[in-house]
């Protein structure tokens, strides 16, 4: 159980975290400079807050008004760092053992865990003469010989290629599998995120805007931030609303709101790229201009005007597979059900 | 041979030796000391700093003042009948002074270059400061560190304006090869000139090569050391 609230000053906005995590995986999602790493660090204490209170499992870590810091090495949390840190003057059993120096079960636990993330037969290399995903392998094995109370990882797949990063990811998923203490994890990719954690906190500018399951997010992000980040391209502000229609002001088009939600709360409509459908058997149909039809690598991505007075083109996606050519210049129907639409309060 | 001849070069050695010991261990401190201290940095680097680019005679005239017959400290060493300036130690704490600003600033370069994150990973990993700076701080700051050494070195070995002021030129007791050298220009014995001169250039010259080599051949052996291509 870990429980956060702090604040700190951050060059032009002030950082704002308070959420409590308990046995799950988390997930901290955010654009870059949004504050998330900063958060790990407080949580590790190698950043301090300006006032608030750490706890984890009863123990306090930060209160600013009893004037508790307890230092790094106090903190019991495990913690992965992007460039993961490794020290370049020790082999890999060492990087490994050194926490563990004098103790004796020290010999036993390196070679558990030099087991367990396959590292045989590298215990005598050094850092540099590893592979991106040894080093990888190493210090998750030299943070997880330390019995913490937690670990935490700052964006530790952001700097790879595609290839390598899916290797890491299957790496973590096995690790966060068999780990039953809280995991905290910070990025920017909601991907990676979905795929690894069950809950997500998203941050925008220092202020925690979200926190709710993977899957209420995504179904239901409530707010534009949350939106962008679930990988939405398509969102407009609202500009009149009655008898269950909006208007989107940017594609100059309405869309029917289904029954449950009010419509005097809705100021934004975001749609998901693939979620359109070619064809008119739908509550919502469009008859669009085809501006510009930009080939990718299983997809179309075409991009439309749903409307002649739209101010603002929107993006499709959709499979090379459901239609196989498009012309520039043409009209085509598109349309898709309500529900598949998301409509946001902010 | 005039066993005369090799009297300062052995003074002018055992003095920059002795300097390069406290001078290594003062200008480690005093760079984790400023790395450290958030505040005031800029004072302690120019405090620091200031023995570099002061003119030796400069630093000898302060350390005059400080260690000198009516200082206080001069007072204290009078109770014990010892008297500092014109010693042999004299020679010795002026290297230390003109060789620290050299120790201190390329130490503090190599652990600025230092990764921060292998830091802070080692104090989340529950390891002492002590431990950090021994294990992880000096190891990884090496060749740093080393060049400082070889800098500081050469400068306590070639030091002469402030050692001429505190300690003087007294034949046989501190008369190091710099002052030697003055000596013998000025009583234009040039011959004897360039035998100093001579050596003091193979000694500074050797030293460097000598740690040229060493720190290269480190490197091949310490794979830790080689970057991987690619």
């Amino acid at each position: 159980m870990l429980d956060v609230d702090i604040t700190k000053k951050l060059g032009e906005f002030e950082l704002r975290t308070k959420f409590s995590i308990t046995d799950e995986k988390t997930a901290i999602l955010g654009a870059s400079g949004c504050g998330k790493s900063m958060t790990l660090k407080c949580i590790a204490g190698i950043e301090t807050p300006d006032a608030g209170r750490i706890v984890l499992n009863d123990r306090v870590l930060y209160d600013s008004n009893k004037k508790i810091n307890l230092p790094p090495q106090k903190r019991r949390v495990g913690y992965l760092f992007q460039n993961y840190a490794l020290f370049p003057n020790m082999t890999v059993a060492q990087n490994i053992g050194f926490a563990l120096e004098g103790k004796p079960e020290k010999n036993n636990v390196v070679n558990e865990f030099i087991n367990k993330l396959r590292l045989n037969g590298l215990e005598n290399k050094y850092p540099s003469q590893l592979s991106g995903g040894q080093q990888q392998r190493t210090a998750l094995a030299r943070m997880l010989a330390l019995d913490t109370e937690i670990i935490m990882f700052d964006e530790p797949l952001s700097a790879l290629d595609s290839f390598l990063k899916w290797e890491l990811e299957q790496e973590l998923l096995d690790i966060f599998g068999g780990f039953d203490r809280p995991i905290l994890y910070v990025s920017h990719d909601r991907g990676e995120v979905f795929r690894l954690c069950d809950q997500i906190v998203i941050l925008d500018k220092g202020e925690i805007v979200s926190n709710s399951t993977k899957h209420n997010l995504f179904e239901n992000p409530k707010s534009v931030t949350g939106t962008i980040l679930t990988g939405c391209k398509n969102i407009s502000p609202v500009f009149c609303r009655g008898n269950g229609i909006v208007i989107a002001e940017d594609w100059g088009v309405g869309f029917k709101i289904p029954q449950g939600i009010d419509e005097d709360t809705v100021r934004f409509v975001g749609v998901h790229a693939h979620l359109m459908r070619n064809g008119a058997e739908y509550e919502n149909v469009f008859n669009a201009q085809i501006i510009n039809v930009i080939e990718d690598v299983f997809n179309w991505i075409v991009v439309l005007k749903l409307s002649p007075q739209a101010k603002k083109t929107f993006r499709w996606v959709v499979s090379k597979k459901e239609i196989a050519r498009l012309q520039t210049g043409t009209n085509i129907t598109v349309g898709m059900a309500s529900e598949q639409v998301l409509f946001l309060e902010s | 041979m005039d066993s005369t001849l090799f009297v300062p070069i052995w003074i002018s050695v055992k003095t920059a030796v002795l300097a390069t010991i406290i001078t290594f261990f003062l200008g480690i401190y005093a760079a984790v000391f400023v790395i450290r201290s958030k505040k005031y940095q800029g004072f302690w680097d120019g405090i620091f700093t200031l023995p570099m680019v002061l003119p030796p005679t400069v630093v000898g005239f302060f350390l005059l003042l400080l260690l000198g017959k009516n200082s206080y400290a001069g007072k204290f060493f009078a109770l014990f009948d010892y008297n500092f300036i014109f010693s042999w130690e004299a020679t010795v704490v002026s290297a230390v002074v003109v060789s620290f600003p050299l120790m201190y600033r390329t130490a503090r370069g190599a652990f600025e270059q230092l990764d921060n994150n292998i830091i802070y990973a080692a104090r989340i990993l529950g390891i002492s400061e002590w431990k950090i700076f021994w294990r992880v701080m000096l190891p990884n700051s090496f060749y740093g560190i080393m060049a400082g050494v070889v800098l500081a070195f050469t400068r306590a070995l070639g030091e002469f304006g402030a050692t001429i002021m505190v300690a003087g030129n007294i034949p046989g007791k501190t008369q190091t090869i710099s002052t030697a050298i003055y000596t013998a220009v000025q009583a234009g014995d040039y011959e004897l000139a360039y035998k100093w001169v001579s050596v003091v250039v193979a000694i500074s010259f050797a030293v460097i090569l000598l740690l040229n080599c060493w720190i290269s051949k480190q490197g091949k052996n310490s794979a830790y050391l080689t970057k991987k291509a690619g």
